[in-house]
């Protein structure tokens, strides 16, 4: 009672026949879905499209001219891999990045073994510089970030212990039990209250060149909305880390929410427990070989915890920063799903060799 | 008053008396029910006093009204019952407890987020329900409001609805009407009080049972009698037994007994009488049929039971993240977290007002359960809360489709396919098993006079359909191959397929008969022979033999003849017990012997009289009626003729009247045997007549020991009559056969071949007897000519000693050898029909030898139950399904099949002619058996294989979802945040991905409906469910695991922590949540896309419009005040819209995350195709080509097909096979006969050219 169809085994030849022609349908599939140019893989084959051969691939392209004619509109913007991994990778190469942890080397050395007690005590300076080498030319603007590594911003706790409400309208709004356990402070409101704005970052950086300080412009760090719509331009900080416990940075209390932006960015809050944040930008390019001087204060408790404090700077395209693993990705999956169609154009080529069309013609 | 009785009685016809040669039923008088003595004890305490129906309505005698109810609910009820069951649904209970956890703080999501869809799905699915719920309610009420007329007081009588019955009333029933309740038949039209009831939808039995009223309450037939009438039953209270009826009716002081021959059953219906007055007596709820039915489970499909346990996995799952995540967060708690000054714990020093019970590190244990409560909610995307409410959704849609679907309707009847529960429709694709009902639903209940063989020679053609078939294919097969024969070898084998196809009828004709182009003129009449028709029999050679078989057709039979007005011709029309007979008497009319009159004791024939060729009116006297009966399979009339001569004119089977037959009256039995058996092929039903020639002395004697049998009272008279007929009944002449067919509804056998090609079993369950079984079951091809044949039935000693263990016995010795002998001869693939009657079933059934009968019942190829009740047919569905676990599809008309019909997987109704109960049982009610083809080969198999692709995509994108939620918690500290925004996950189910999923659900189709039923093996996958296989399911949650796997750490690799634009600026939870949720978005919309084979811009729309949707979405949060988008607030405008990052990392997650399934579905296609996927090639290819008949084609159509042992094809084959070695031999002979012939000899030695 077995069906047939099913023992195909017996019917090979017809079957590897449907199977040429399915495995050129599959193809086309690709080809609709971006994996790759099948057109031209199997046209010319052999000529995988990188960078250097960009020259030669048009010479070649023309050179085909007549033979492609037909084709050509179809072989519009078709986003192979290749193609992709050309514009990528050489678009990686215009970001310039200098990382620098300065968290351990900030202590003082008799303080290495306590740095708890260290950033605690108020008493002791915490100046400190670092000496950046410029590696390579980094043209302006140069970003400047400070990252925080093993900082849970994204804490359930935290992330919630903010009000809106209260940073656009100012302490009469409702809505600051939101922000518990920073809420009040002798019974009177906290704004900015919350945990967030509580522990705001306040670790600062002038950066010199030579002899002359680097300008750094701290404007404009902030997204635009949340400037305009979120943060009252009528609201000023009340109130701020004047109770028992200090958290982080204080603010300007004659300068609205809306201006203070390095709240702004702090209140954005990261995702991820190891996250950049944007301290101002150096409108100056940097040569290769320049030393840049870093005084930086080192005020942020990071020690309680064990978190890493870095100071990057870095240039930016079109893509962004620095970004390896996107371009990895797209090298790997173009890749990949070139030497699947190979493989499998082989397998029909080979059917097709062995069985002939079948009975299908 | 007497006298105005008597002249009453003149103008009636006494029908009932012609019972009173009916010398085997027993007198009525004489049954002494047993249970009389009982009336009044517990359990028989009813009392109704008739014509009062006042009285019922107070208490103490108060009965329910008349009214019947198959609804679920009532409005009361609605709300709880109806969200109980709801709820009982694990993944409902689940989110009902989720949403009353948001209540409180638990919940990681807002509560509306939690309650909305919840409500949504819930309201869906209750209102489902109710619509269905109310279209019972309507049915209920179109059966509550017929009418009947009832007594009101003083002789009138008005119509009532049935519902406004109460017990007491007095009813009239019309002729053709159904009982509206149980009654108490007081008396009938007829002068003696009998009256005939059809009981097919009560037990399916097609004969007419007579009932008989008390003698006391004779008098009561006028209306103007029951303005005084008052009589009281007592009698025993409701119960569901048909057959039992104990009571006494205490009528003008005097006490008489009922029985059940008085008790008119409701859902019963009156025939052939005018009308009956009866009193009510059980009523609504408390009728037996009631009673009998039972509540229609509510049926699920394997494909939702097998969810639930995907639904468990899911679930397992959940917990199991859910306890990471707990475990996880109380160590990070313990350990790490007091250390982070930045979020203030509270701890035990310090334990203010500070009640965050998640994060205290003091109570590090009711942290631990509060968290693992918010993981289970927060991860609760891994359970898809819509997908009970998008199936159901799908559901209704797809019934609606079937509903309309054209090729499903009937335009007899203007009816066609309802889907009347929508839970079942992929069940439909899963069947293996068919449990069939025959009359009604194979059968039109209506008999066709078609063939008949007198004097050894057959009219209406010998040539069987199945051997016109197979020449036909024979023919067709041999043309295309090119013979190595010359030419005088060619000539020979058309010479010899001609003698095949065309034995002695033209093969036009044959053809035209095939196509059944041509429907019978006269009802009843299927008979084309110009040899007998018009009279032109008086030109056959045996003339007297003729006249006998016509006056044996005209006189051996009860029935009468009706005048009809409205015809203006002289043909009647005629009533009797059995449809057969009226066939007889129809087509005895049509060959010139038209039974016209018949009184007492005088038949009335109008006979043609071949010698004046003039017609003549002849009368002849009855002098006794042997009765038909299933035990002696015959029926005889002992008549004389005008000339005083005494005939004894016997119809029966074949087998009983060959017995019986003289030396001398064996004359034609060779010829006669030969086409008896090439009719019983045909699936006719044949009976032969005969008859005898009665000394006048002889009869004498014979009747004053007949006579004296008759008189005899006591349990032995049955056997003094049967020993008296027995003496009678011998020394037979033969006259011939006749056969009938028991007419099949339309396309009955091609739709009985085609499901046996699918590969479906059919099982044929009736209440008939076993010859109209096996009759049937050739006629529709079930069973065959060359099929060995079980039987099974319990010897007459056994049933008579009527001791279980010795039938039990005999019954399992029956069955081993049977199965013996299959096993011995199952290598050689000979089919087997298994044929068992309702008595040795019911020892078959039991629970030691149920096991052993079923192994035998399911290895053999058809098996055919007869004489089976109601209560076995649901017993036999339950225990196949049991035993072999297989789908089983149960379909019938009648209400005795509605107990198979809830019991089987799935339940079909036809809506034919009879009442609606197997319709109101059913889950699908039919037009006709034939549009079941359609039903599961096409529709069928499509809702099959749209609810499990929609299942399994269902699971696959939840847990693609779901576990970026849990990956991303990891990052997180377990502390329970989520990445999106809440209102992104509330759209992710109910918006943004269940449109396509349910478009892919409607409208998915591997090949369209043509190719289909071309293809019909098709179906076998289905029941093999290739499609929700477990490794498939794993496969797809595997699937979805490797997609959250892409989609998140592409996004979290890409994303962190450099810059996201030129601008330098960094991406924040709510850019990297949005950037994220749109690769969910994508993958799992562009994976759909994968997966659909059968694109309409329904499902092009939906999947891309899904896909805009979330932009707009997201711009449409976006471009709301910050107090209401929040975080969102311009997100994709501002943020992420401008960064060209967010839309390479869409495309990059997408091509990775589907390209696992992409390698997979193309090395399946190309390496390892299945059956849809090379049809659909072919479909493709053919379609561009236009050629269907392609070799090609034609040979995977026919590979397609299951080799089958059952159906019309298998038969043709069978034949062919059959005939193919017949000329082989034939050819052989004819060869050597040639070679051996000189003039050969000399032609090969002598070569001239």
């Amino acid at each position: 009672m077995k069906m047939m169809i099913v023992e195909y085994l017996a019917e090979l030849s017809f079957y590897y026949s449907f199977n040429v022609e399915y495995c050129v349908k599959v193809d086309t599939k690709h080809l609709e879905m971006g994996f790759l140019n099948f057109e031209h893989s199997r046209e010319d084959s052999e000529m995988p499209e990188t960078v250097n051969d960009e020259q030669r691939r048009r010479d070649r392209e023309s050179a085909f001219y007549l033979f492609t004619q037909q084709r050509l509109p179809a072989c519009k913007p078709v986003l192979t891999p290749t193609w992709f991994d050309s514009r990528v990778s050489s678009s990686f190469l215009q970001v310039v990045e200098i990382e620098e942890r300065y968290d351990i080397e900030c202590v003082p050395e008799p303080f290495r073994n306590d740095k708890v007690s260290y950033i605690q005590a108020d008493s002791i300076p915490k100046n400190c510089s670092l000496l950046l080498k410029v590696d390579q030319y980094m043209k302006a603007p140069i970003y400047i970030y400070y990252q925080l590594d093993n900082y849970y911003q994204n804490h359930r706790r935290y992330i919630r212990s903010r009000s809106d409400q209260q940073l656009l309208h100012g302490r009469n709004s409702h809505g600051t039990s939101f922000c518990r356990p920073v809420e009040s402070n002798n019974n009177r409101p906290i704004v900015p209250c919350g945990l967030i704005a509580w522990s705001l970052f306040n670790d600062t950086f002038t950066f010199i060149r030579g002899k002359a300080e680097l300008k750094v412009n701290r404007t404009n760090i902030a997204w635009e909305s949340d400037r305009d719509h979120k943060f009252g331009k009528n609201v000023y900080p009340f109130n701020f880390q004047n109770g028992t416990w200090i958290g982080g940075g204080k603010l300007n209390t004659r300068i609205p929410l809306s201006d203070q932006e390095d709240l702004i960015v702090w209140m954005r809050i990261s995702a991820l427990p190891s996250f950049r944040k944007l301290y101002g930008r150096i409108e100056e390019d940097l040569d290769v070989g320049d030393y840049v001087v870093v005084q930086l204060m080192n005020n942020y408790n990071t020690y309680s915890f064990g978190g890493k404090k870095k100071l990057v700077l870095s240039t930016s395209n079109w893509l962004g920063g620095k970004n390896d693993f996107l371009g990895l990705a797209y090298v790997v999956v173009g890749s990949c799903s070139l030497t699947i169609a190979i493989v499998f154009m082989a397998l029909t080529q080979i059917r097709v060799i062995y069985h002939g069309t079948g009975y299908y013609r | 008053m007497a006298a105005a009785t008597s002249r009453r009685r003149k103008g009636k016809i006494r029908w009932s008396n012609l019972y009173s040669f009916a010398c085997l039923r027993p007198l009525t008088s004489e049954e002494r029910p047993a249970g009389r003595d009982v009336i009044g004890q517990p359990g028989f305490s009813r009392v109704v006093f008739c014509n009062e129906p006042h009285l019922h309505k107070r208490k103490p005698y108060k009965y329910p009204y008349n009214n019947i109810s198959t609804t679920k609910y009532n409005v009361l009820t609605f709300l709880p019952r109806a969200l109980f069951e709801q709820f009982r649904r694990v993944a409902n209970f689940y989110f009902l407890l989720a949403a009353v956890f948001s209540l409180f703080s638990l919940a990681p999501f807002s509560r509306a987020s939690l309650i909305a869809p919840l409500v949504f799905v819930v309201g869906i699915s209750m209102l489902k329900e109710a619509v269905e719920d109310w279209h019972r309610f309507l049915q209920d009420l179109d059966v509550n409001n017929r009418t009947v007329k009832a007594h009101v007081s003083n002789g009138v009588f008005v119509d009532k609805s049935w519902k406004k019955l109460l017990v007491g009333d007095v009813v009239k029933v019309n002729k053709d009407e159904y009982f509206p309740s149980d009654l108490l038949l007081l008396s009938s039209s007829y002068e003696d009080g009998v009256c005939y009831v059809e009981t097919m939808n009560l037990d399916g039995e097609t004969n007419l049972k007579i009932k008989r009223c008390l003698e006391a309450s004779l008098c009561l037939n006028e209306d103007e009698e029951f303005s005084q009438f008052k009589a009281t039953v007592r009698c025993e209270d409701p119960n569901p037994n048909l057959y039992t009826f104990v009571g006494n009716l205490e009528f003008k002081k005097e006490s008489y007994p009922l029985s059940p021959s008085q008790l008119l059953l409701r859902d019963s219906k009156l025939r052939n009488t005018d009308y009956i007055y009866g009193v009510v007596i059980f009523s609504g709820r408390d009728t037996k049929a009631v009673r009998n039915s039972t509540r229609s489970p509510s049926k699920r499909s394997r494909i939702e039971r097998k969810m639930d346990y995907i639904i468990y996995l899911l679930f397992s799952m959940l917990v199991l993240v859910s306890l990471v995540s707990s475990i996880g967060s109380s160590l990070f708690l313990k350990h790490d977290m007091v250390d982070w000054w930045y979020l203030q714990l509270p701890d035990s020093s310090s334990s203010e007002e500070d009640d965050d019970h998640f994060f205290n590190p003091s109570k590090l244990v009711q942290s631990a359960v509060l968290q693992f409560i918010r993981a289970l909610i927060l991860y609760g995307y891994l359970i898809p809360i819509s997908l009970y409410v998008s199936i159901e959704v799908v559901k209704v849609l797809q019934t609606m489709l079937i509903n309309k679907d054209i090729e499903l309707y009937d335009e007899v009847t203007c009816k066609s396919v309802q889907a009347r529960t929508s839970n079942l429709n992929e069940e439909l694709g899963q069947v293996e098993m068919i449990l069939s009902d025959k009359t009604g639903t194979l059968t039109c209940n209506q008999m066709e006079f078609r063939k008949c063989s007198i004097a050894g020679i057959s009219y209406g053609g010998d040539i069987t359909e199945v051997d016109l078939a197979a020449s036909m294919r024979m023919n067709a097969d041999f043309e295309p191959f090119e013979f190595s024969m010359d030419e005088t070898d060619r000539a020979t084998r058309s010479f010899e397929l001609y003698e095949f196809s065309v034995s002695g009828f033209s093969a036009q004709n044959g053809n035209a008969r095939l196509l059944k182009s041509e429907e019978p003129v006269i009802k009843g009449f299927n008979f084309r022979d110009d040899r007998l028709m018009n009279k032109n029999w008086i030109n056959g050679t045996n003339l007297s033999d003729i006249t006998m078989f016509f006056r044996v057709m005209a006189l051996c039979h009860t029935g009468i003849p009706i005048e009809d007005d409205s015809h203006k011709t002289d043909k009647l029309s005629y009533e009797a017990e059995s449809p057969e007979e009226v066939s007889f008497l129809i087509a005895s009319q049509e060959f010139g012997f038209q039974f016209f009159r018949r009184t007492q004791s005088l038949i009335f024939v109008k006979e043609f009289d071949p010698s004046s060729m003039k017609e003549v009116e002849r009368e002849y006297k009855l002098l006794n009626l042997l009765e038909f009966s299933s035990s002696r399979k015959r029926m005889s009339v002992i008549v004389s003729n005008e000339d005083g001569q005494i005939f004894l004119l016997c119809k029966g089977a074949d087998s009983i009247i060959f017995d019986r037959l003289a030396d001398n009256g064996r004359t034609y039995e060779q010829a006669t045997t030969l086409h008896l058996s090439s009719y019983a092929e045909d699936g006719l039903r044949t009976l032969a007549f005969a008859y005898r020639e009665i000394e006048a002395a002889e009869y004498e004697r014979w009747n004053t020991i007949f006579t004296q049998a008759k008189a005899t009272i006591g349990p032995e008279r049955e056997e003094l009559l049967e020993q008296a007929s027995e003496m009678i009944e011998k020394d037979l002449v033969l006259l011939g056969v006749v056969a009938v067919e028991d007419k099949l509804q339309k396309g009955v056998p091609e739709c009985i071949d085609k499901l046996a090609q699918a590969g479906l079993k059919i099982w044929l369950l009736t209440g008939d007897k076993r010859e109209t079984a096996i009759n049937v079951g050739f006629a529709c091809s079930l069973l065959r000519q060359d099929m060995m044949q079980f039987h099974l039935s319990l010897s007459r000693e056994a049933e008579s000693n009527s001791q279980v263990k010795a039938m039990e016995e005999e019954i399992l010795q029956q069955i081993q050898s049977s199965y013996k002998l299959l096993c011995e001869e199952g290598n050689n693939e000979a089919p087997y029909g298994l044929i068992i009657d309702g008595k040795a079933l019911e020892i078959a059934l039991r629970q030691d030898v149920k096991d052993e009968f079923l192994q035998l019942a399911v290895n053999c190829a058809s098996v055919i139950c007869c004489r089976v009740s109601p209560k076995q047919k649901a017993l036999i569905t339950r225990l196949v399904k049991q035993y072999t676990g297989r789908t089983t599809l149960a379909i019938g008309d009648g209400a005795n099949d509605v107990g198979m019909i809830q019991e089987a997987d799935i339940g079909v109704g036809i809506s034919g002619m009879e009442g609606m109960q197997a319709v109101m049982a059913s889950d699908f009610s039919l037009p006709q058996f034939r549009f079941l083809e359609r039903l599961l080969v096409v529709h069928g198999h499509w809702c099959y294989q749209r609810i499990s692709k929609m299942v399994l995509y269902f699971v696959y994108k939840n847990v693609a979802f779901g576990l970026t939620l849990f990956y991303y918690e990891l990052y997180t500290s377990f502390s329970g945040e989520v990445l999106y925004d809440d209102w992104y996950m509330t759209m992710f189910n109910v918006m943004l991905t269940s449109l396509p999923v349910i478009a892919l659900g409607v409208l998915e189709q591997d090949v369209s409906s043509d190719i289909c039923l071309q293809f019909p093996a098709l179906y076998q996958q289905g029941p093999r469910n290739v499609h929700f296989s477990w490794s498939r399911i794993v496969g797809w949650i595997l699937n979805g695991v490797v997609t959250s796997l892409v989609i998140f750490l592409a996004n979290i690799y890409i994303l962190s922590p450099t810059a996201l634009q030129q601008n330098g600026f960094v991406a924040d939870i709510d850019s990297l949540g949005a950037i994220t949720y749109t690769c969910v978005i994508w993958t799992v919309n562009c994976q759909i896309a994968l997966f659909t084979s059968h694109f309409t811009w329904i499902q092009h729309l939906s999947i891309w419009g899904s896909i805009l949707l979330w932009y707009i979405f997201l711009l449409g949060y976006g471009a709301l005040p910050p107090n209401l988008s929040g975080n969102t607030f311009q997100l994709l405008i501002e943020v992420i819209g401008p960064t060209p990052l967010y839309w390479m990392i869409t495309v990059l997650v997408v091509v990775v995350s589907l390209l696992p399934y992409f390698v997979h579905i193309v090395i399946q296609r190309s390496f390892y195709p299945m059956d849809d996927h090379i049809i659909q090639e072919m479909e493709k290819r053919l379609k561009k080509d236009d050629m269907r008949d392609n070799q090609m084609w034609l040979r995977e159509q026919r590979n397609s097909q299951m080799s089958t042992n059952v159906g019309f094809s298998a038969r043709v084959e069978a034949k062919v096979v059959s005939f193919s070695q017949q000329m082989q031999q034939k050819k052989v002979s004819i060869c050597r006969s040639v070679t051996n012939s000189p003039i050969y000899r000399s032609i090969t030695r002598t070569p001239f050219s």
